[in-house]
């Protein structure tokens, strides 16, 4: 196992190079280049040549993709041109948030998900698992600043509600935290929650009709262990799969409701960042993010040989 | 001899396009106590849907339409087919075990056969202890022939042979010592040396517990190897129904008669399964070549009126088309639904 | 099951043959209730696209300062916004925007997608892993945070849009043809007909289109709600569609300010994108249905 984990990991290293080789060279289209976005309109000749040779820009490209990469592995994301401060711990202190919100979510989606699919998977084609098909299929297709913006203005007509304007950290105080957190994650996880839902329902309906569920029952097994010990266990794999892949994709998600809510997360830093033309923080982030999806991907896979034995990664 | 299990009646229907149709159609059986029931037809003729009924393990859209089965259990009769879930639960591997078709399907993959064998204890006995379950198990894996029990008990089912899952299969429906075992189609997936040395198995256990069988099969050479009353199945009916050496012997049902001419036994020969070989002669000159019955089981609710098997049998008359034959008595003991035996016509 | 299996599973609409069946998709999806209420919608959408300039009763930059912030009534449908702009006009020439760059988009990556994955089922080796080792990359990034990033580096306007969208919207394409042409590939009558001079180009043209239509008809379906979900969230953002071109996203986020005294400018832009991508994630998942019924449970 340790050895399968360590092969994983080397084999990050490509994807890992890519991503940056891509993030990078999406760097090199910025029209003009960066400088502008630091100088503004009152850039002059010799201003721009000061700060091309400070960024190191008067230099080759590959020169240059390797003096970041450089960095980069040492934990120098750069500095900000606007605030002038260190990019990586920002990430590192906005990605707490940005986690502590995706986790939420997905526990929210979780909840709601998994005993309404297996509901909807027992009670095939009844009443109740046509209403939780549309309704799940309302949750998928609902995007998440739609549905905030219009609980939002529900929740402010109905109990006059304000989105927080100040954001309170979890060590600060955990109670007006939570109050902060519980709408944004109510929301994206009823978001995630459609998809997790139809995908619990289509693989518990698979696992149902396999041959050793029957002979399961035929031990004389109680339903309550036939469809949590076995249907569940087996049907779970996807059902892992799609929320490693929504956790990863929440991670970019989390901009809209982010911004929607004033949560200084990740999400939020790399959306000043862009319409401020604030590169190194825009490039610190979509590196970092596009780092932890990978990671993410690679944790179902470990997984998946706890789950499943007869997955090996030989 | 006790009866053991009387079916009566039994009609299967399931839905299909918006209507429904039949799957089985008034069957009549009895099982008596330390006999082994061969039932035995081509696919879709309703042989596993009737095992999967006395079990309540019929498939969604199936459901028993009407018909009992009453079932002697240690605590009296019992009506299996409308028995609350909770105690046709109590019944399934405590008293009524069942073995499939697909080992290599039937167990759970994604835990032990040890874990598995003990749910078969512990569903059933909340109070037994680790160490005895162990012991159990290990004890049947032994007794059904397992080469290394106690690694098979630590292994995983994908690990694990086709036969040798058979194997643990058997063992595992054994271990309550159960009245009635089921066994559907136990052999068809396992290779043909497999096959007969899970049958001899079977015989063994039947021999040394007093289990009644059902066998399921559409393989007259199994039924040949282990059963003592038989009952031929064609679309949903019974249309033989007689002691094995009987129906071996005295063959009635034109359909029955393909199927045994279509067999090869185990040996690879063509069967002939102790019966008279002058007429099969006749009928087949060339021994070698495998017989096959024309045509195919019409599915459920397709059935045509009068002889359902009219369409694929050489001897049909005119009038096979116009009525139902019922099943009669054409021998004591021997049931058959022909009007070349019978006159009589099946009130509908 | 595989892991790949598993991915088959969990990414909609891969890995399906076409049926031989008499009666054509369009009927079957007819006939299921709820993908006709998908068809409707999306029909209804694109009625709505198309005869922008008879239904709209204003432009779509028109403004009537007299009437800012009206409530929603006869002279304005949906009222009038903060400039006093026809909301009703500017959500039926939304859906123009919203389509324009859905289609496009997903025009792009199904272009570039089945190109990409002919060119990496066919040639394995090192031009199918470089392939599809890019398409991984891609995948690595969450999908909005890509396009915002694409649309960052070459400036927010329409046209980037779509060129974010679509690239975002590639590796898909590519995963469903790639996956097509090998199973193609692997079946004996193929590997026959090319054994006796069956050309690449007839494999392609004659076997591997037709095979790969069913899943690209689901694919994209499901891949325009998508797109048009990212540009409404992009343009929310303020980086998707500019002023004054209107864009349902754009619209709900400038009305969040009004939120409180005209509800009208947030409530119609948000119940027309849930009923757009509502409309083609029905209709996509009734395609499904009848085009790939081994997904069907």
């Amino acid at each position: 196992m340790r050895d399968y984990i360590l092969r994983r990991l080397l084999m990050l290293i490509p994807i890992l190079l890519g991503i940056s080789v891509c993030v990078f060279t999406i760097m090199q289209l910025v029209p003009g280049n960066v400088v502008n976005g630091i100088l503004g309109i009152e850039q002059t000749p010799e201003l721009r040549a000061i700060w091309e040779k400070k960024l190191g820009l008067d230099q080759p490209p590959l020169i240059q993709y390797f003096r970041w990469m450089g960095n980069v592995l040492r934990g120098d994301f750069g500095e900000s041109f606007r605030t002038g401060a260190q990019v990586f711990p920002e990430i590192i202190s906005r990605f707490t948030i940005t986690a502590e919100l995706a986790l939420l979510s997905c526990l929210t989606s979780l909840i709601i998900a998994i005993p309404l699919g297996i509901v909807s998977a027992l009670k095939r084609n009844r009443p109740v698992d046509k209403v939780v098909r549309v309704a799940a299929l309302m949750g998928v297709s609902m995007p998440s600043f739609a549905s905030a913006t219009l609980i939002i203005l529900f929740l402010s007509k109905a109990f006059g509600y304000f989105t927080p304007v100040k954001y309170v950290s979890l060590i600060q105080n955990p109670g007006t935290n939570l109050e902060i957190m519980i709408l944004p994650a109510l929301i994206l996880g009823t978001t995630m929650a459609g998809s997790v839902m139809r995908m619990t329902r289509s693989s518990i309906l698979e696992v149902m009709r396999q041959d050793f569920i029957k002979a399961v029952r035929a031990k004389g097994a109680p339903e309550r262990i036939t469809i949590f010990r076995h249907a569940l266990k087996n049907g779970c794999i996807p059902i892992i799969t799609l929320v490693g892949m929504q956790m990863g994709g929440l991670l970019g998600g989390t901009v809209v409701i982010e911004q929607i809510f004033s949560i200084p997360g990740l999400g939020q830093y790399v959306l000043t960042g862009i319409s401020q033309r604030d590169y190194p923080v825009v490039q610190g982030c979509v590196l970092f993010i596009a780092f932890i999806y990978v990671i993410i991907n690679l944790f179902v896979d470990i997984i998946y040989t706890y789950v499943d034995p007869r997955i090996q990664y030989a | 001899m006790d009866h053991l299990l009387d079916i009566c009646g039994l009609r299967i229907e399931t839905r299909r396009g918006g209507g429904k149709a039949m799957l089985l159609d008034k069957v009549d059986l009895s099982v008596k106590k330390g006999q082994s029931f061969g039932i035995v037809g081509e696919s879709g003729c309703g042989k596993s849907i009737t095992a999967n009924a006395l079990m309540q393990l019929l498939p969604y859209p199936l459901r028993v339409s009407d018909g009992t089965a009453r079932y002697q259990s240690l605590n009296g009769e019992k009506e299996l087919l409308s028995l609350p879930a909770e105690e046709i639960r109590g019944l399934r591997g405590r008293e009524i075990a069942m073995i499939f078709q697909e080992p290599m399907t039937s167990l759970d993959p994604i835990f032990t056969v040890e874990y598995q064998m003990f749910e078969a204890l512990s569903f059933h006995n909340k109070r037994i202890g680790k160490r005895e379950m162990h012991e159990r198990a290990l004890e049947m894996l032994r007794s059904v022939k397992i080469p290394r029990p106690e690694q098979t008990l630590r292994s995983y089912p994908h690990l694990i042979s086709g036969g040798q899952l058979q194997r643990v299969m058997i063992a595992m429906a054994m271990l309550n010592n159960p009245r009635l075992l089921i066994a559907d189609e136990p052999t068809t997936a396992l290779d043909v040396t497999i096959q007969a040395q899970i049958l001899e198995l079977m015989n063994g256990l039947k021999a040394a517990n007093g289990t009644s069988i059902i066998m399921i099969t559409h393989d007259l050479g199994v039924i040949a190897e282990t059963c003592e009353e038989v009952a031929v199945f064609y679309a949903g009916q019974v249309v033989e129904q007689a002691p094995a050496a009987e129906l071996f012997h005295n063959t009635a049902h034109p359909y029955t008669e393909g199927l045994l001419r279509a067999v090869t036994s185990l040996d690879g020969d063509r069967a002939d399964m102790g019966r008279s070989t002058s007429q099969s002669e006749a009928e087949a000159p060339h021994q070698n070549e495998l017989y096959t019955i024309p045509g195919m089981v019409p599915p459920g609710g397709e059935w045509s009126s009068g002889c359902r098997f009219r369409d694929r049998c050489d001897r049909a008359a005119p009038r096979c088309a116009e009525a139902l034959p019922a099943l009669c008595e054409i021998a004591p003991g021997h049931l058959c639904r022909c009007f070349r035996t019978g006159e009589e016509v099946e009130a509908r | 099951m595989s892991k790949q299996a598993i991915l088959r599973r969990a990414l909609p609409g891969a890995g399906a043959a076409l049926p031989r069946q008499s009666e054509s998709a369009f009927i079957l999806v007819w006939r299921d209730p709820l993908g006709r209420a998908g068809l409707c919608g999306v029909a209804l959408i694109a009625l709505m696209a198309i005869c922008a300039p008879v239904i709209a009763r204003y432009g779509v930059a028109e403004m009537h300062p007299k009437a800012k912030l009206t409530a929603p009534g006869l002279t304005f449908f949906f009222g009038s916004d903060n400039f006093g702009r026809d909301v009703f006009s500017r959500i039926v020439y939304g859906a123009r925007v919203s389509l324009i760059v859905g289609i496009v988009s997903v025009g792009i990556a199904a272009g570039l997608g089945y190109l990409l994955g002919i060119l990496a089922g066919f040639f394995e080796g090192k031009c199918e892993s470089i392939i599809m080792m890019a398409m991984d990359i891609i995948f690595a990034f969450p999908s909005i945070l890509l396009a915002l990033f694409i649309v960052s580096a070459l400036g927010p306007n329409i046209i980037n849009t779509m060129i974010a969208i679509g690239i975002v919207n590639v590796p898909v394409f590519t995963r469903t043809v790639r996956a097509s042409v090998k199973s193609v590939k692997s079946m004996d009558y193929i590997k026959n007909a090319i054994s006796i001079g069956l050309t690449p180009r007839g494999v392609l043209l004659r076997h591997v289109t037709p095979n790969v239509l069913a899943p690209f008809t689901v694919q994209a379906t499901l891949a325009l709600s998508g797109a048009i979900l990212t540009e409404a969230s992009m343009s929310f953002l303020g980086l998707g569609i500019q002023p004054p071109q209107p864009s349902w996203g754009s619209m709900l986020s400038d009305a969040r300010k009004y939120m409180e005294i005209a509800p009208w400018l947030v409530i119609f832009p948000a119940l027309f994108i849930i009923l757009t991508i509502l409309s083609f994630n029905v209709l996509g998942d009734s395609l499904r249905d009848v085009l790939d019924p081994k997904l069907k449970l």
